[in-house]
Formats: C-alpha cells, sequence, structure tokens
C-alpha cells in the first residue's frame, strides 16, 4: 500500500507539461482522488475503499446564476433524477386524486396544489441524501472535501475551498467525473432572468405561468409535471422532440402532452428575455424568432427554463495541464474501453464520456468496473450495449435497444420486423382516461432468429416495466421466446 | 363430418373464448356455450367468465380503488391541498367497476358475432360424447354436436360446508364484486390469494376488515399438493414472502385472527351476522358481529351437471378436476380441456389463454406446439403487491439442496415512499439461482409497488435461461424499484443486512 508523504518529502518528481507520462514511482498522498461527488464518482470511491486504498473525493458546485447550490451526490440525487421523479410522483398524484373520484372517493372542491410544500418536502428528502453520503464516505474512510479541483501538473491537483484556501494534493490515479450543468442560450437576459433544471428544484416560489425552452427529456419532463401540477405551461421547440430517441415514440410522447395541457410552440428559438415586473416570481417578457422564416413572437411568462442541453465540466479543470485530450467542440472526453483517458494514469467517468450515455446507473456501473478492474485485479469492463433507459413524461417512456429508424439504418428495412399494439391499461377504464394512447412495439432482427433489438412501451410505470425486458434482452431474447411466456395478468407489461 | 360444428367450447371465459376465437380464424364452425349458475345468494353474470366478471378485472380495479386511497393520503405530502380523511362510497366505485365489466360482456359478444362463432346461453351436458345438450333460460332444449368438445368451465367458489349457516349467510368472490351496497364490516375467511387480496382492497376503502386463517397465510391447500412440483405456482409455497405480505397488512389495518376455525353463522335481529370459531391457541371458543363474511376456501371445478361419467371422461377423485395430458387431451378422444377445470394446471387467465389458443393451433392450424407450463408468473394483488416467477425458495432447496443454491435478497424503499413518509419494511426482493458455475436463476420474488410490471419482463429473462451474471450485466434503469433486481448482491448465506442503501 501506498505511504502518505507530505509536499516536501518529495522534490524529486518531474515536471513534464504535455504528452505521455509514465508515473514516476514515486510515494503519492492518495492512491486515487476522484474529481467530483456525483453518481460515477461516489461509486468510484466507495469501491476502491473496499480493497483498503487510500481515497480522496473533491466535490464542489459552482453556484448557479441564480445562485442555487447544492450538496455532496452530484446531479442526480440533488438536481437531476432524484428530485424530478419526485416531483412527476407528485404530478402523477395529481392525476390520481381525478381519477379516485371514479372509484368512489369523495372530496369536494377542484384541489389545489402547493408548491412550497412539495418542494420543503423534496429538499429535506435531497438533504438527508447528501447527508447519507458524508456518512458513508467517512464510515469507509474516504477522504472528502468540499473543494474545487483541477490539475497543476502531474499527479497533482489543487484543490480551492469556498473561502478560497488552495492546497495540493498527489494521486497514483485520478479519476474524472465532473459530469455536467445545463447550457444557456446565449442571448441577452438569459443568465440574468432565466432558470434551469439546476435552480428549479429548490425554487423557493411558486413557478406559475412557465416557458420551458428545449426538446430535450428534461425539457419535457419538466413540462410535465409542471402541468401536472396545475401550472400555465409552453414549450419552446426549435426543430424534433426528443433527439436521438425514437421519433415515433418521441412524437407520440409530444401528443399526449398537447392533449393534456402543454402548449407547445414548433420551430421558434427565444432571442431575448426580459423583465417587466420583479417579483417571486416575477413577469418575463420572451421575443423569439421563427427558425423557418423571419415570424418573431412575444410572450409573458413568471418564468423561463432553460433546458436546450448540458455541457460538460471540463474546461476549467486544468486537464491542459496533464495532456488529456478533450473534445474540443463538446467538451467530452475520450475514453478507450476500460475508461482511461490518453494519459494512463487518469481515467474518466458519468456523463463527461465521449459517445456513452448519460446515466446514473451507468456511470456507477462503470465506476465500480474500472475500480475492481484497477486495485482487484478483475477484468470485466463495462457493458454499454441494451442499457434501458426511461423518460418519465406524463406519459411514461421506456426503452431498451435499437430505435426503429436506427434498427432500419443498420439491418434495412426489409431485416427487421416491427410488433405493435396499443392497450389500456385497466386502472384507466373505470375513470375514462384514453384508450389508445398506451402503446408498446419491440423490434426483431429476422435475420437472427428473430431476436429482440429493441423494445418500446409508453405507459404507466414504463420504466418498472421496461427493468426486466431489459434483463432478457441482455440474455439474447426472441421473438418466440417471447410468445411462449406468459402474462401477468391484468398488468400493462403483459401486452 | 355429421356433426353440427367442427368445434364446440363449453363455457365463455379465458380459456374457452381464446380456444373458440382463435379456431375460428381458421374457419371452422366453431359454437360457444356459456351459462352461469347462480350463486346462493343469486349472483349472475354475462360472457366472459370468472377473470372478466368475478375475477382479474373487478380484483384489480377495486384493488386500484384502494390505491387510490393511499395516493389520496400520500398526495397532502406531495403539496396537494385535500382536507382528510376522505370518505369511499362502494357503490360509485361498484357501479364504476360493474359498468366496465359489462362493457367487456358486450365486447365478447360482438367479438364472437364478428368471428360468425355461434353462442348459445345454455348449461351443457353430454349425452355423448360428440353431443352436447341444454336447457335456455326459457326452458328450451337444445341439441348440439360437434366433431371436438373443448371442455373450459372453469371452476366456482367452495363453501365451508362443515359451518353451520356458511351457505345461507356468507357470500363469496362471486358475490362481492357485484354487491350494489358496501359490504361494511367483513370477515373474509381462510388464506388464499383471494382472501388476501379481498381483505386488502376491502381494508384500502376504509372498511373494518378482519382475515380468519386456519394455519400459516398463502399455504396451498389440499389442491396445491396435487400439483405436480414442476407447475407449482411460485406463491403457494413461499412462506417468507406470505409472511411480508400479511406483515403489511396487518400494519395497514387489516385483523388478522390466526389459528382460528369458524363453527356457525347465525343472523340477528338486526340484520347483521354473529360468527362463532374456535381459537386454537387459546382453546377457546369465541364470537364477533359483522355486516357480511365472505369465504375464500378454495374453488372447486365446475363438472358437476356436465354429465361426465357417461362419456369416460376421466376426473382426479379428490380435487373433481379433468385429468388432460400434454396436449390438452382428455381421456375420450376428441374432448379436451382447458383452464382452472384441468388438473394440475396453474389457475391463472393468461395460461388458460394461451393453453386455447395452441389448443385451436394444434386442431386446425397444423401446428404441433405445446403449452408451455413452465416459469409461470403471476403476481397477487395484495396493498402491497407480490410478483414472482420461477421456484419458491423452498421448492428450490427442495429440489436442489440448501448447498445448490444461493439467495441473493434485499430490503429496499421505493422512493416515492420517502416523501410520503410510507413504511417500506416489507419491500423486499429475492432471487433464488443455482449456485454451481453458471448460476442460472431459478425464481425471482418481489414485493412492492407494481410488482406484476416488475416481474413481467424477468419472466422473459428466466424463459430465455438468464444468469445471475447476465442479470448484473444489465445496468439498471433510475430511479425506478425493479433496479434494485440488477443490483442483487447480499447473499442470505452471508447473513449480512439486506438494506438497500443509498445509489
Amino acid at each position: 500500500s501506498v505511504q502518505a508523504h507530505k509536499e516536501e518529502d518529495n522534490p524529486q518528481r518531474t515536471m513534464e507539461v504535455n504528452g505521455l507520462t509514465t508515473p514516476v514511482p514515486a510515494s503519492y498522498d492518495y492512491d486515487l482522488i476522484v474529481i467530483g461527488g456525483g453518481s460515477g464518482g461516489l461509486a468510484a470511491a466507495k469501491e476502491a475503499a473496499k480493497y483498503e486504498k487510500k481515497v480522496m473525493v473533491l466535490d464542489f458546485v459552482t453556484p448557479t446564476p441564480q445562485g442555487s447550490s447544492w450538496g455532496l451526490g452530484g446531479t442526480c440525487v440533488n438536481v437531476g433524477c432524484i428530485p424530478k421523479k419526485l416531483m412527476h410522483q407528485a404530478a402523477l398524484l395529481g392525476q390520481a386524486l381525478q381519477d379516485s373520484r371514479k372509484f368512489g372517493w369523495q372530496f369536494t372542491e377542484e384541489v389545489k396544489h402547493n408548491w412550497m410544500t412539495m418542494t420543503e418536502s423534496v429538499q429535506n428528502y435531497i438533504g438527508s441524501l447528501n447527508w447519507g453520503y458524508r456518512v458513508a464516505l467517512r464510515d469507509k474512510k474516504v477522504t472528502y472535501e468540499n473543494a474545487y479541483g483541477e490539475f497543476v501538473g502531474p499527479h497533482t491537483i489543487k484543490a480551492t475551498n469556498k473561502k478560497g484556501i488552495e492546497k495540493l494534493y498527489t494521486a497514483e490515479r485520478f479519476i474524472i467525473a465532473t459530469g455536467e450543468r445545463p447550457r444557456y442560450l446565449g442571448i441577452p437576459g438569459d443568465k440574468e432572468y432565466c432558470v434551469s433544471s439546476d435552480d428549479l428544484f429548490s425554487l423557493p416560489y411558486c413557478p406559475g405561468k412557465t416557458l420551458v425552452v428545449g426538446a430535450s427529456y428534461v425539457a419535457l419532463e419538466c413540462a410535465g409535471f409542471l402541468a401536472g401540477l396545475g401550472l400555465d405551461v409552453t414549450v419552446m421547440v426549435r426543430s424534433i422532440l426528443l433527439r436521438g430517441f425514437d421519433q415515433d415514440m418521441a412524437n407520440r410522447i409530444g401528443e399526449y402532452m398537447k392533449e393534456h395541457g402543454v402548449n407547445f410552440i414548433r420551430e421558434f428559438v427565444p432571442i431575448k428575455v426580459e423583465q417587466v415586473e420583479e417579483g417571486t416570481p416575477g413577469i418575463l417578457k420572451v421575443t423569439a424568432k421563427s427558425t423557418a422564416g423571419d415570424q418573431m413572437i412575444e410572450g409573458e411568462f413568471n418564468t423561463v427554463l432553460l433546458a436546450i442541453g448540458r455541457d460538460p465540466c471540463t474546461r476549467k479543470i486544468g486537464l491542459d495541464k496533464v495532456g488529456v485530450n478533450i473534445n474540443e467542440k463538446t467538451g467530452k472526453i475520450p475514453v478507450n474501453d476500460e475508461e482511461q483517458t490518453n494519459v494512463p494514469y487518469i481515467y474518466a467517468v458519468g456523463d463527461i464520456l465521449q459517445d456513452k450515455l448519460e446515466l446514473t446507473p451507468v456511470a456507477i456501473q462503470a465506476g465500480r468496473l474500472l475500480v475492481r478492474r484497477l486495485y482487484a485485479g478483475a477484468t470485466t469492463k463495462c457493458d454499454y450495449v441494451n442499457v434501458p433507459t426511461t423518460v418519465f413524461t406524463p406519459l411514461e417512456y421506456g426503452a431498451c435497444g435499437y430505435s426503429e429508424e436506427t434498427a432500419v439504418e443498420k439491418f434495412g428495412e426489409e431485416n427487421i420486423e416491427v410488433y405493435h399494439s396499443h392497450f389500456w391499461p385497466l386502472e384507466w377504464t373505470v375513470p375514462s382516461r384514453d384508450n389508445n394512447k398506451c402503446y408498446a412495439k419491440i423490434i426483431c432482427n429476422i435475420q437472427d432468429n428473430e431476436r429482440v433489438i429493441g423494445f418500446h412501451v409508453l405507459g404507466p410505470n414504463a420504466g418498472e416495466v421496461t427493468q426486466g425486458f431489459a434483463a432478457a434482452i441482455k440474455c439474447g431474447l426472441t421473438k418466440e421466446q417471447l410468445d411462449s411466456t406468459v402474462g401477468i395478468h391484468p398488468v400493462c407489461a403483459e401486452v | 363430418g355429421k356433426n353440427e360444428y367442427d368445434l364446440l367450447v363449453i363455457g365463455g371465459g379465458s380459456g374457452g373464448l381464446a380456444c373458440a376465437k382463435e379456431a375460428a380464424q381458421f374457419g371452422r364452425k366453431v359454437a360457444v356455450m356459456d351459462y352461469v349458475e347462480p350463486s346462493p345468494q343469486g349472483t349472475t353474470w354475462g360472457l366472459g367468465g370468472t377473470c372478466v366478471n368475478v375475477g382479474c378485472i373487478p380484483k384489480k380495479l377495486m384493488h386500484q380503488a384502494a390505491l387510490l386511497g393511499s395516493a389520496v393520503k400520500d398526495a397532502q405530502h406531495y403539496g396537494w391541498n385535500i382536507s382528510q380523511p376522505v370518505h369511499h362510497t362502494w357503490s360509485v366505485m361498484a357501479q364504476g367497476v360493474q359498468n366496465y365489466v359489462k362493457s367487456l360482456n358486450w365486447g365478447h359478444r360482438v367479438q364472437l358475432q364478428e368471428k360468425k362463432v355461434k353462442y348459445f346461453n345454455i348449461k351443457g351436458s353430454f349425452s355423448d360424447p360428440h353431443t352436447v345438450c341444454g336447457l335456455t333460460k326459457a326452458g328450451k332444449e337444445t341439441v348440439v354436436t360437434a366433431d371436438n368438445i373443448v371442455i373450459a368451465t372453469g371452476g366456482r367458489p367452495k363453501y365451508p360446508m362443515d359451518v353451520a349457516g356458511a351457505l345461507e349467510y356468507g357470500i363469496t368472490s362471486d358475490d362481492l364484486f357485484w354487491l350494489k351496497e358496501s359490504p361494511g364490516k367483513t370477515l373474509p375467511s381462510f388464506i388464499l390469494y383471494v382472501s388476501l387480496e379481498c381483505a386488502g382492497f376491502l381494508t384500502g376503502i376504509g372498511l373494518d376488515t378482519t382475515v380468519m386463517m386456519r394455519s400459516v397465510p398463502l399455504r396451498g391447500f389440499d389442491q396445491a399438493n396435487h400439483i405436480s412440483k414442476k407447475k407449482q405456482i411460485c406463491f403457494t409455497t413461499q412462506q417468507q414472502m406470505a409472511s411480508l405480505v400479511t406483515e403489511h397488512m396487518e400494519s395497514y389495518g387489516t385483523k388478522f385472527l390466526k389459528r382460528c376455525f369458524p363453527t356457525k353463522v347465525e343472523k340477528l335481529k338486526s340484520n347483521r351476522l354473529q360468527v362463532t370459531w374456535k381459537n386454537a391457541d387459546l382453546d377457546r371458543e369465541e364470537t364477533d358481529s359483522f355486516d357480511t363474511v365472505m369465504w375464500a376456501v378454495g374453488r372447486a371445478p365446475d363438472t358437476k351437471t356436465l354429465n361426465l361419467e357417461t362419456v369416460g371422461v376421466k376426473t382426479n377423485s379428490e380435487t373433481g378436476k379433468i385429468i388432460v395430458d400434454a396436449s390438452e387431451a382428455t381421456s375420450v378422444p376428441h374432448i379436451y380441456a382447458v383452464g382452472d377445470i384441468t388438473e394440475g394446471r396453474p389457475e391463472l387467465t393468461p395460461t388458460a389463454i394461451a393453453a386455447g389458443k395452441l389448443l385451436a393451433q394444434r386442431l386446425f392450424g397444423q401446428s404441433s406446439e405445446l403449452m408451455d407450463y413452465d416459469n409461470v408468473p403471476t403476481t397477487v394483488f395484495t396493498p402491497l403487491e407480490y410478483g414472482c416467477v420461477g421456484l419458491s425458495e423452498e421448492a428450490a432447496v427442495q429440489r436442489y439442496g440448501s448447498d445448490n443454491i444461493e439467495v441473493y435478497h434485499a430490503f429496499y424503499k421505493p422512493l416515492e415512499f420517502t416523501v410520503a413518509e410510507r413504511d417500506a419494511t416489507q419491500c423486499y426482493m429475492k432471487m433464488v439461482c443455482l449456485r454451481e458455475r453458471e448460476q442460472r436463476i431459478l425464481g425471482l420474488h418481489f414485493i412492492g409497488p407494481n410488482a406484476g410490471e416488475v416481474i413481467q419482463g424477468f419472466a422473459l429473462g428466466i424463459k430465455c435461461g438468464a444468469t445471475y451474471p447476465q442479470m448484473m450485466k444489465t445496468v439498471g434503469i433510475h430511479p425506478t424499484c425493479a433496479e434494485e433486481v440488477t443490483k442483487l448482491h447480499i447473499t442470505k448465506r452471508s447473513g449480512l443486512d439486506a438494506t438497500v442503501t443509498g445509489c
């Protein structure tokens, strides 16, 4: 095991600035330093501690333009999956309340939603998770510093805390897991007046009439639950919905949202945001230009939520000082299939990776397996194929494998077969909810024994439904095997 | 031939209708006979069988009503302003459910018509191996002859004949779903999943409910012992899961009278029912009054009036069920049986449907595919649902020996329970695997919300011979409950705490 040494005892370290460096077998402060305490980073750190490595985690949240910040845990815990799903659940419960009347439950008057009650509960829960991570790291003897980490030289990083105090640390290996932050439009008024998902989940006032800019899953999920809570929501979309996802499914999601009260403005982009009235919320005026011509429109909203994409936090962490290559355009870090960057002792996991999925479970899996390979002699690499995912829009969408268009592209239309069906969840019958919106399809490769290469479902509890199918697809599920499996009745998944 | 129809199906339930409709697809002349003998309380219903009328469908809808009651409570934590407590009106729910069921009856009638299947609403009995006759409600005699006959008459609830007053004053699931007025303070008796599910939703809608049980929860009755080990439904012997399910119900408000045997039911002047029972633990007689007593002591195959002896169709002497081979054939050529009426098969709608369809395909469609009854997934829709597929832990131990199996398990907390401040003590899952190299998964058990949705996909995996390593290679979907299955890593053998910690 590596002994801890103070800097002063190690004056002989080489200081090469660019290019490959063979790690000098010097004594480092740590075996491993993880930069970024999110899903990937924490998973890797905790795993390394299991093998009795000396590990440090550096986590720091640069406040948003609106001043929001949060604790240990990364995007998922603080401003991603967790609060998103809880607010989605709040919206679903609103629908459940309406359904329940048809099932015999009685309560008079229209029921109203209180944003502060919900947000407080959600933030309390997140706080407990932040705390839980602090405790977990402490218990596993992982050193944690709430400081901004950046490389200053080979095997050396500088950690700057909130008070501006700087410290230098050295490690034999590093894992970069700094994740991403929401992108801004670069138009007048965006940073001053708009919010992002980084702010939404802790907003100390009800957002009111909201304009959501973007067509990513973040945009649609947020628009979805805000509408479900009773707010007036408009989504401004530059071109298509859910780029990268199966477009047939994406359009169905959009249709459902439209029919359930979300307004869509298609083919427009905002060009400026001005403040009409201050307040919490205030009133903002948005001017937008058509992408198809010269038409301009204006609208007033209490809140403008930008959800146009996320950018990796890789530009200001000193990667140039150690020679780690990044994609200059996107900021993402290319790695080999062992999550190693071009610098042998520096690895990366999570959302910052080029050409990998931006999902918590993927980051966790990658982080853990990486550490096992580094310290436990394991050889298993992260399997990025057939990773299932779910979009928690009002009508949830679960998917695993190829979209229809990608399957056609790769295998040719004549070589794939798509089986599909609408279905009506039993729970929707009595309250007379839509009977032709829920939908499922599987895409099979005819030439490979009708192997199921794509699974898509649109309906309640899509995540719960999709998970098992993902496992089956991992086992090489064929159409025949699917047909011969008996359904559980009555559930949506049996479709 | 000389027979009027290519196929006659006796029984218009899940299995019967599936078989008939499939046969009609092949251009065959098909007829269906369906008749509902009113229950002792006088309840009757339309075309569609048990599932549609007095089983899965109304059960799940009423279960949903109960779940919505919980949702209403949760909603407050999520910011919805509702003044609690909120009350439930049985008749609104019942009407909603009954209307939907009636629409299904109608839908089945229309489908049969569209597929040119002749429908007889008569109670049929055999006169010879190709002839079935019966009387319509109006008393008119009808004779139907067919080349092939499929018996799919299903089952009806049993009454405990050793309890005085049971028949006169008690109801069963046949009646519960059609009650126009609330059952009030209810005593569903004995333990089968029917009893627990009904007790669960009755409690959920606010009724004072007590379950009386002879022994341990979800122990299969004698029927279960006759089901060969291969086809045993996962939950009939799954003690641990059964305990967790009933523990949850207890904390939820259902009362349990354990190790109690009812002896008599009497009607009081107030029209309430006085039930007397023997408490085996305390060795004394006890009594209490209820508005409704519901028996869920098992179901008996509906074969009595079929006249099976005349044509020689063999039945199991103990259970009364029709004995069939792997192709659903009875002891008489050209007479088949599918569904709950058959010996050794799971009593589930999807298996009846699949078996019925495959049978029609073999009879008329040149197929030779037999029904696979292995690894049939199922779900018990108790307040905290229990879904499973494959072998129970006990069955796995019995078949392979405890040294040769590994059980991975976890206690988890659904994300939605956190803000709602709901107790997740019984949310649990376990995977039973073979210990040897490949670590094939023998069984998967899950207790929690949406258990059916969770288990279905995994059932596919098990059909593909899924192994533990393959499960671990599958990335989870976050945040869901199902993802915990892909993260199972604590074994029972290790004795370690199986509670899932943070992300």
